[in-house]
């Protein structure tokens, strides 16, 4: 699958979110999916235990229609953010076009944080990709909770974005910074076709 | 839809936010189709652009009355088609469109709602410009940002005239309700209008509400209306009208997060889609620079059809790179054959390559060696056995048995028979290969051509592509150091290739004067074998074989006699049968011992030696033939020299 078939004249665009467990990458896509209209989204598939944990992914597909005379869809999926599924991450991983990082802004959750970011670094590389070469943006959720409880966006992007993506503050649940944050991936990976790499990335 | 006759530009209030706009208009309403084609207007809701898009179909009327003008809002233009396709006439629909000189279109913002009427307009749009047709267009919103809008229609809207209203200042505010009062010929107290004007509104029609509101309430007042008591009336239910801006606005802020995130996707494609045409412009820039033709390129920037631009211009550029690499080969060959437009055009590099097989074909290969010079004729006797069984094993294993051979002897004694033989036998065994045999004069002769030609490259080119080259007279290279140089590059050439060199020298390599050492250390280097006078034996054979083919029967005692005299060389053994043979015919008798002995003794007495000389040699023949240090008169009895291996 490539980012654009000039064949088939299609753009498909895999988006990825990525991060600790439960910080809020499902509520991304649920918030996504409340907003796109009924015609232009696909049925979101979740597979979640009885307490709301992702067990395997979520795929949310979004039919964007015909833009510049390309047929535009994006599929957005979430990994299973808990340590022991890194298998599933592996495979949502394969074939993503970008990958957000939802990052979870409380201050206890740093460690996982950072755990998390290496665990995609090493998953993205497994695929033989440099993570330095993947379009990706940070989205700092929750930043909805008490100020105490949380660190502020400077301090998450010294913590986190030593690489300098694009990043966002969140409340996921509200909404607030989801679209912005779709947005910036999705420029970020559309960047990728002028480069004339995306075609080409993964033949 | 008929033109409102109220929407003149007459009535049409310019000032600073529309002066643009409303000049553009007044150009193509006195020229349609001539400028500003098309013409696209964009402003807010109630500021002015149904006003103007119908000025212009009244100004041109004015002008012209003959002209076709076509106003319709974008709604009724779909409806039109709609029911044109549902009666089957859609063609009839298209024909009556195509027929405006001036089509004038109002709000196509709603072609957001109408995907499959943007094909329509934009054939129609396209239609109409290339007949020199006047389009003009208006909409809330520049076209890039209509939703959904196809790009090809994006450029064509924009590819004319791009143009928009803002709201109006305070002096065209202030014109406007001015224009409005008089209109209603309503006289308010001074102060009042500038009041209103203040006040301020999001956009005209607001202005003419404002105003209306202050004639209905004149009208049912005895009292005029002072500009305190018109701003109490205006704001006194200012809530409703301060609040009037933002519906201008709304629609796009109302716009929800969906849109706003389809429309930053629909603008990254874009401009990453977008990016190829530049791509592909800078390369037509940058090789149409170079003075190649770029045709396949600009063919694509016309296709709306994105190609996969990557392999495009890979190809392309290969092209390039194969026409300059036959252009150079070509220029080697025929300098003025590269300067012609097949080798600028990566369309033609079949042709190209085709022209430079021709001509790579056509130069003339190197001399062959003489076909009438073969071993079958070559006599062969015990004095040039070992010679002979040297030059055929070379002839049978080319370029690894003896490489060179160097053939020493002195004149006459069949070294360039046996060159040539050589280089025959070679061409029998591999038909096809390129066999170089010539005389080292030759050579010279054409490598000073070469150089006055200005084709030097051209010409060595020609002889390293021999299989074999096979140079006589090799000591005539003595002295020409421009020689001896070409010589030593296409020995290395051919010799590190394993082609086969055969030379042969009236004496040794190493006896070889005013040639270059490194040369004569490569002629070593081979196997050097030296002919010899021709022995009784092999002078028998001679006489019998020349008399066979001048078909005169002869006396063995007559073969005996004549192989007997004293010959030191094959062609002073020619010599003698000729000189019997002359006699023999001037005595118009059979050939027999005594016309034969008289023939060549008679005037035995052996004059002089320049006369044996122009006696024995022909006439005809090459005159350096006759030439006293050609010839050499004492041999020394070499019959059983030996020859040399060195390697």
């Amino acid at each position: 699958m490539s980012l654009v078939n000039f064949t088939t004249r299609e753009i498909t665009c895999k988006i990825v979110y990525y991060g600790p467990g439960r910080s809020g990458k499902t509520t991304n896509l649920q918030y996504i999916y409340t907003q796109v209209p009924d015609d232009r989204k696909g049925r979101m598939v979740s597979l979640a235990t009885q307490t709301d944990r992702t067990l395997f992914f979520d795929f949310l597909p979004i039919d964007l229609g015909s833009i510049s005379g390309f047929t535009t869809k994006f599929q957005l999926y979430t990994v299973p953010g808990q340590v022991y599924y890194n298998a599933t991450r592996k495979l949502v991983l394969q074939g993503a076009d970008g990958v957000v990082f939802v990052a979870d802004s409380q201050l206890r959750q740093l460690d996982e944080n950072i755990e998390s970011l290496q665990n995609l670094q090493a998953n993205v590389l497994e695929h033989g990709i440099d993570v330095r070469t993947l379009p990706m943006v940070v989205q700092f959720n929750k930043q909805d909770l008490p100020r105490e409880l949380i660190l502020s966006p400077e301090e998450l992007d010294d913590a986190l974005n030593f690489r300098g993506h694009p990043t966002f503050p969140a409340d996921a649940l509200h909404g607030t910074g989801v679209f912005e944050t779709l947005k910036a991936i999705s420029a970020e990976v559309l960047r990728k076709l002028s480069e004339g790499a995306g075609a080409a990335r993964r033949g | 839809m008929e033109l409102n006759p109220r929407f003149t530009f007459e009535t049409f209030v310019v000032g600073a936010s529309n002066q643009l706009a409303a000049s553009a208009a007044q150009a193509v309403a006195a020229a349609p189709g001539s400028v500003y084609n098309p013409l696209f207007l964009y402003a807010k809701s109630g500021l002015g652009k149904t006003h103007l898009v119908q000025a212009v179909g009244h100004g041109a009327l004015t002008r012209q009355p003959a002209l076709a003008v076509r106003y319709l809002t974008l709604e009724e233009f779909v409806e039109q088609y709609h029911a044109a396709v549902a009666a089957g006439q859609s063609d009839a629909f298209r024909r009556s469109a195509e027929e405006a000189d001036i089509l004038l279109i109002d709000d196509v913002q709603f072609l957001a709602k109408h995907r499959e009427m943007q094909a329509e307009l934009l054939r129609l749009a396209e239609a109409l410009q290339s007949a020199g047709r006047q389009v003009m267009l208006t909409s809330d919103r520049p076209p890039a940002e209509i939703q959904d809008l196809d790009e090809r229609l994006i450029s064509r809207l924009s590819g004319g005239l791009l143009v928009d209203m803002a709201a109006p200042d305070f002096e065209t505010r202030l014109a406007i309700l001015r224009r409005k009062a008089d209109e209603r010929t309503m006289v308010f107290a001074s102060g009042v209008l500038e009041t209103v004007a203040e006040i301020g509104a999001a956009n005209v029609r607001e202005l003419v509400g404002l105003v209306n509101r202050l004639i209905a309430f004149q009208a049912v007042s005895d009292v005029p209306l002072t500009p305190q008591g018109a701003r109490a009336l205006l704001t006194g239910d200012a809530a409703e009208s301060g609040a009037a801006p933002a519906p201008a606005v709304a629609p796009r802020d109302s716009r929800d997060e969906f849109s706003a995130f389809l429309s930053a996707v629909t603008r990254s494609v874009a401009q990453s889609l977008d990016a190829w045409r530049s791509r592909v412009g800078e390369a037509v820039m940058r090789w149409q620079g170079e003075g190649y033709r770029t045709a396949r390129l600009e063919q694509l920037l016309q296709n709306d059809v994105v190609p996969d631009v990557e392999t495009e211009l890979k190809q392309f550029s290969a092209d390039i790179e194969e026409l300059q690499r036959l252009a150079a080969e070509v220029a080697e060959l025929d300098v003025s054959a590269a300067g012609h437009a097949r080798f600028k055009d990566p369309d033609r590099v079949d042709e190209a390559r085709a022209f430079a097989a021709r001509l790579r074909e056509g130069t003339a290969p190197p001399p062959p060696p003489s076909s009438a010079l073969t071993f079958d004729d070559y006599v062969e006797g015990q004095a040039n056995e070992a010679v002979v069984r040297a030059a055929r094993l070379v002839a049978r294993e080319p370029g690894r048995r003896y490489n060179p051979l160097f053939i020493s002897g002195p004149s006459g004694v069949g070294k360039t028979h046996l060159v040539h033989a050589v280089g025959n036998a070679l061409a029998a065994a591999s038909p096809g290969a390129v066999i170089a045999c010539l005389s080292a004069t030759a050579f010279i002769e054409e490598l000073v051509a070469a150089i006055d030609g200005g084709k030097l490259e051209w010409w060595r080119r020609r002889y390293r592509r021999a299989d074999a080259v096979l140079i006589d007279d090799v000591q005539q290279i003595a002295g020409k150091e421009r020689t001896q140089e070409e010589l030593f590059n296409l020995f290395n050439a051919l010799a590190d290739a394993e082609k086969q060199l055969v030379f042969s020298a009236d004496r040794l390599p190493t006896q070889l004067a005013d040639v270059a050492q490194r040369l004569i250390t490569r002629f070593e280097g081979g196997l050097v074998v030296e002919l010899v006078a021709p022995d009784r034996s092999m002078r028998e054979k001679m006489v019998q074989r020349l008399l066979q083919a001048h078909g005169v029967a002869a006396e063995d005692d007559v073969v005996q006699y004549l192989a007997a005299r004293p010959a030191d060389s094959a062609r002073a053994v020619q010599g003698l049968v000729n000189r019997a043979l002359s006699a023999m015919d001037a005595a118009d008798a059979s050939l027999t011992m005594r016309t034969v002995r008289t023939a060549i003794e008679g005037r035995a007495a052996r004059p002089s030696q320049a006369q044996a000389i122009s006696s024995l040699v022909p006439a005809g023949l090459d005159p350096t033939l006759s030439s006293r240090e050609k010839l050499v008169w004492d041999w020394p009895d070499v019959g059983e020299r030996l020859m040399e291996e060195l390697r």
